[in-house]
């Protein structure tokens, strides 16, 4: 087995010592840091999201996996940088005004980052105007908003409207999701996307790119 | 009658099964070996930093209407207020497991140790929920006659608006045990809970989930509420 293929493996186990370890060998092989990149921690992430996805793996096995993938990308990311490699795209997320909750938005985020998208976390209780704000301010190509009250789901739309209202519609697409939100909802709403869960989010966001 | 209630640890930890349920995991038997290692470790920072504390006040009927009534968000129909008014005794609720859980789990995220604060996060939602069970359990005994259930509703769920929050927090002052509200009507610490307790007949909190708000609700907590009080 290949270097690259065996941080891949290693990432699945979660160990991210090992994952570190190995990343730090690949890249004074010289392995490209691209491939080490797509095919080992991308590509690791890919397989825990796909076991996560049928139940096989549960989220503290995908979360421990998310570990290691940072410990690979800690070594990557700044060769990557000096190379010009572009991200998969930038997403802005936050959980809405009035919503604490912020578990199920974390994981949105670990996701994300773990197929390669550069992921600005607003935090919780986030109000319209700085959803914006940021991701005008990051060159963002996609809010993504959480909520998981009924009585805070209504807030996604206000970040709908603002974004149109500045005349952003067409290069900022709106992912939504949490517990009380629907697909139905999303297209209520105007949104361009609704993600069950995160790794579904995921796929989203890779459509979204186009 | 104004009540502050220290709980032990003990009262506060939930059931391993209600945690692992909580996480995604049906049953003990999916727990991996590096996962229970997790468990076993969320438990200490909860043991180890938990201060569940909570305060309850009885409440009249007329002075629940206007802080149920809040800022006038609510939804057209909810289930408590077709409940509340039938209620033989109301009282306001708050409880909190203290700041240093919350800020662990945010310490632990921040940190990259996301899978344990996942499960301390994990453990944290369910024992502020069973808080909210434990002061129903001692007003049940304060007021009890025969019959009678008690079940906690809270601002942000079945459509009582979570504005409500504001009114619920000056009629209360919870901050002789630390919580406070902020700007958008949520506590600080992040674990913890607030409402009301409706005591009464167990009937009299079955409803139907026909609401303006039900078709959104993929939680669908109220069926195993109101088989509890059956």
């Amino acid at each position: 087995m290949d270097i690259v293929a065996q941080i891949a493996e290693h990432l699945e186990l979660g160990d991210d010592e090992r994952v570190h370890d190995l990343t730090r060998q690949a890249i004074d092989a010289g392995v490209p840091p691209v491939e080490i990149l797509n095919r080992g921690l991308i590509g690791g992430m890919n397989v825990v999201g796909e076991k996560f996805r049928v139940r096989e793996i549960f989220l503290p096995d995908v979360l421990l996996a998310a570990k290691a993938m940072y410990a690979g990308m800690d070594l990557v990311k700044p060769l990557l940088l000096k190379e010009n490699i572009p991200t998969q795209g930038t997403v802005v997320i936050g959980s809405v005004r009035g919503d604490l909750h912020d578990i199920g938005k974390n994981l949105v985020g670990i996701m994300l980052k773990g197929a390669g998208f550069e992921v600005v976390d607003l935090g919780a209780d986030v109000h319209a105007e700085r959803f914006v704000d940021a991701a005008v301010a990051e060159r963002a190509s996609i809010i993504g908003m959480s909520a998981l009250l009924t009585t805070t789901m209504t807030v996604m739309k206000d970040v709908v409207d603002l974004v149109t209202a500045r005349g952003l519609r067409s290069s900022i697409k709106i992912m939504v999701g949490g517990a009380p939100v629907s697909a139905d909802f999303a297209r209520e709403i105007g949104a361009d996307a609704y993600a069950y869960d995160a790794a579904s989010a995921v796929d989203r966001a890779r459509a979204l790119m186009g | 009658m104004r009540e502050r209630v220290v709980f032990s640890i003990g009262e506060a930890m939930p059931p391993r099964a209600d945690v692992l349920d909580r996480m995604g995991m049906a049953s003990p038997a999916a727990v991996s070996p590096r996962t229970g290692a997790l468990v076993e470790a969320a438990v200490d920072d909860f043991e180890r930093l938990a201060e569940p504390t909570g305060l309850v006040d009885d409440v009249s009927a007329g002075e629940f209407a206007a802080i149920y009534a809040g800022e006038g968000l609510n939804a057209h129909a909810t289930p408590l207020e077709q409940i509340y008014p039938r209620a033989d005794s109301l009282a306001l609720f708050v409880a909190t497991l203290g700041e240093r859980v919350s800020a662990r789990i945010t310490e632990l995220f921040a940190a990259d140790e996301m899978a344990r604060g996942f499960v301390l996060d994990a453990i944290a939602s369910v024992a502020a929920d069973l808080l909210t069970d434990r002061l129903a359990g001692r007003y049940r005994e304060r007021v009890s006659g025969e019959g009678t259930a008690v079940l906690g509703y809270s601002p942000g769920y079945c459509g009582w608006h979570i504005s409500a929050q504001r009114r619920l927090f000056e009629r209360l002052s919870p901050d002789e045990i630390g919580i406070s509200l902020n700007a958008s009507y949520l506590m600080q610490p992040l674990k913890s809970v607030s409402g009301v307790l409706v005591a009464g007949a167990g009937a009299m909190h079955r409803f139907r989930p026909e609401f303006s708000f039900c078709g959104e609700c993929t939680e669908r907590q109220c069926l195993p509420r109101m088989r509890s009080v059956r």
